[in-house]
C-alpha cells in the first residue's frame, strides 16, 4: 500500500476550474523528469473542459501550497493545484 | 496574526490590539474592505469566497515578511473572510503598528496589494440570474506590480 502510493502526486483545482472539470482533487502517478506544464498538457489533451488548461484562459500553479511556474519539477508526493488567477480583497 | 474566517470582525477591537504594540508605537494604519455592487453584473447580492486553506495564510504570512524587510512594522494584522457575504459586509481587514506612518501607510497599502494579486482567493457574484465568477482586474494587477 505504501509502495503504491510513493510514487503518485495530488492535483488539486479550485473556483471557476474545479466546477467546470467537476473534479475537485485527483491522484496522478509521478515520472521522472515531470514538470507542471507537462501535466497541464497531459491532462488538456482529455479534451472538452480540459482543453482551457492550456488553451483558455491564464491557469495559476501551486506545488505544495506555493506559487509555481510551468518548468517547476513535479515529485512523488507533491501536491500540485491549478487554479484561475485570484479575486481576493 | 493572520486570521481567514466565515465570521465578521471589529475594526476597532484590531485597532485596539495594534495600540498593544509596545511604547514605541507611533502609527497605526488600518484598511478595510467592504462588499460592493461591482460594475461587472447588474442586481449583485453579494459574494461567495472560496479559498485554499494552508496556502492561504502562507502566502500572507511571506507579505507580512516581506512588508517587515522593506519597511519598520511593529505588528501587522491581516483578516479575510471567506463564504456567503452580502452587499455591504466587511471582506478584508490590514493593520500595520509601526513607529512612523510612512512606514505604517506603505506597509499597509503594499500588503493590502499584493494580497489582492497573490492570495488564493476567489470570489463568486451572486445575482437574480444566478452566480459567476469574478475576473482578476488589470488594474489590481498594475498596482500590485508598482511595488
Amino acid at each position: 500500500m505504501t509502495e503504491a502510493l510513493s510514487d503518485t502526486f495530488t492535483v488539486r483545482f479550485f473556483a471557476r476550474l474545479r466546477e467546470e472539470l467537476g473534479v475537485e482533487e485527483m491522484t496522478l502517478k509521478a515520472e521522472p523528469g515531470l514538470t507542471t506544464g507537462r501535466v497541464l498538457e497531459q491532462l488538456a489533451s482529455r479534451g472538452g473542459p480540459w482543453s482551457q488548461l492550456k488553451n483558455g484562459q491564464p491557469v495559476m500553479i501551486a506545488v505544495n501550497q506555493a506559487m509555481a511556474k510551468e518548468a517547476t519539477a513535479v515529485n512523488a508526493g507533491d501536491e500540485l493545484a491549478f487554479f484561475p488567477p485570484v479575486t481576493g480583497g | 496574526m493572520i486570521s481567514i474566517q466565515a465570521d465578521d470582525f471589529d475594526p476597532n477591537a484590531e485597532y485596539q490590539a495594534l495600540r498593544q504594540s509596545g511604547p514605541d508605537t507611533g502609527a497605526i494604519a488600518t484598511f478595510t474592505g467592504l462588499v460592493r455592487i461591482s460594475g461587472d453584473h447588474s442586481g449583485v447580492t453579494g459574494l461567495f469566497l472560496e479559498h485554499y486553506p494552508g496556502m492561504t495564510e502562507a502566502v500572507i504570512q511571506q507579505l507580512i515578511d516581506q512588508a517587515s524587510e522593506r519597511w519598520n512594522i511593529l505588528t501587522a494584522r491581516v483578516i479575510h473572510r471567506i463564504g456567503p457575504l452580502p452587499l455591504g459586509d466587511q471582506i478584508v481587514f490590514v493593520g500595520i503598528a509601526s513607529r512612523h506612518r510612512g512606514d505604517a501607510f506603505a506597509a499597509c497599502e503594499f500588503i493590502m496589494d499584493a494580497l489582492k494579486t497573490s492570495a488564493p482567493f476567489w470570489k463568486k457574484e451572486i445575482n437574480q440570474e444566478g452566480e459567476h465568477w469574478v475576473e482578476q482586474k488589470t488594474s489590481d494587477l498594475e498596482r500590485s506590480e508598482s511595488w
